[in-house]
């Protein structure tokens, strides 16, 4: 019973040690999974989100098994 | 239609040439490519080196998202996008997008959405490497019209 959580780029430098995990009992969103993995620390402005490989917001809801993603405004190209 | 991610340095015009040669020749009349290439500088200051980040699994997904949508929209017979990861140097191709068409406008249009809808949509992140050794993270791409 968890969800897999993954930090990006600037990110993930900003949170060191963050969980790569968190149970999913009583975690409805995506927003929530946040909230879990750093501690409820305030998510930064203009982060981005991904559940499954797809893109998502904040207040989408997430399930047992979904891995979640946050990162920054993206810089391909 | 093709998606490559390339750890190592590419040549865009043999992956251009190679991805035509499965297509049956006379069947399209015009091929329209971008390449996007390092710069040795970005906002003011000398850049030695850049490494790129990515989501592998969700970034495949999207640059092939991304052609789809250029397939549905435009009257294109084929799509290519290559784009580079991991270490790169001033003067190394980052990416290429290539449309095949019956006529130049699809491929110019479809061409250019290819570039644009990366650039926005696919998760990659640029790091750059200073002349005086320090790195930063680029937080947002150029305009379109820069």
């Amino acid at each position: 019973m968890a969800i897999k959580v993954k930090f990006f780029a600037s990110l993930r430098e900003q949170l060191p040690g963050t969980v790569d995990r968190v149970d999913a009992a009583g975690v409805a969103t995506v927003a929530d999974v946040w909230a879990r993995a750093t501690e409820a620390k305030t998510m930064p402005e203009h982060v981005l989100c991904s559940v499954n490989l797809e893109h998502r917001t904040a207040d989408d809801a997430v399930a047992d098994g979904d891995e979640v993603a946050f990162f920054p405004p993206v810089t391909g190209g | 239609m093709a998606v490559v991610i390339r750890e190592v340095a590419f040549d865009p015009h043999d992956e251009e040439r190679a991805h035509a040669a499965t297509l049956a020749a006379g069947s399209f009349g015009a091929t329209a490519t971008f390449v996007g290439t390092m710069r040795d500088f970005n906002e003011g200051d000398g850049v030695t080196a850049m490494t790129l980040e990515h989501y592998p699994g969700m970034t495949e997904r999207e640059l092939e998202a991304v052609v789809t949508d250029a397939l549905e929209r435009w009257d294109v017979i084929d799509a290519l996008i290559v784009h580079r990861v991991g270490d790169i140097l001033p003067g190394e191709p980052i990416v290429l997008t290539a449309v095949w068409s019956a006529h130049r406008g699809a491929a110019f249009d479809a061409c250019r959405f290819l570039m644009e809808a990366l650039k926005s949509r696919a998760p990659f992140w640029k790091k750059e490497t200073l002349a005086d050794g320090s790195t930063r993270w680029v937080e947002r791409n150029t305009p379109a019209s820069a």
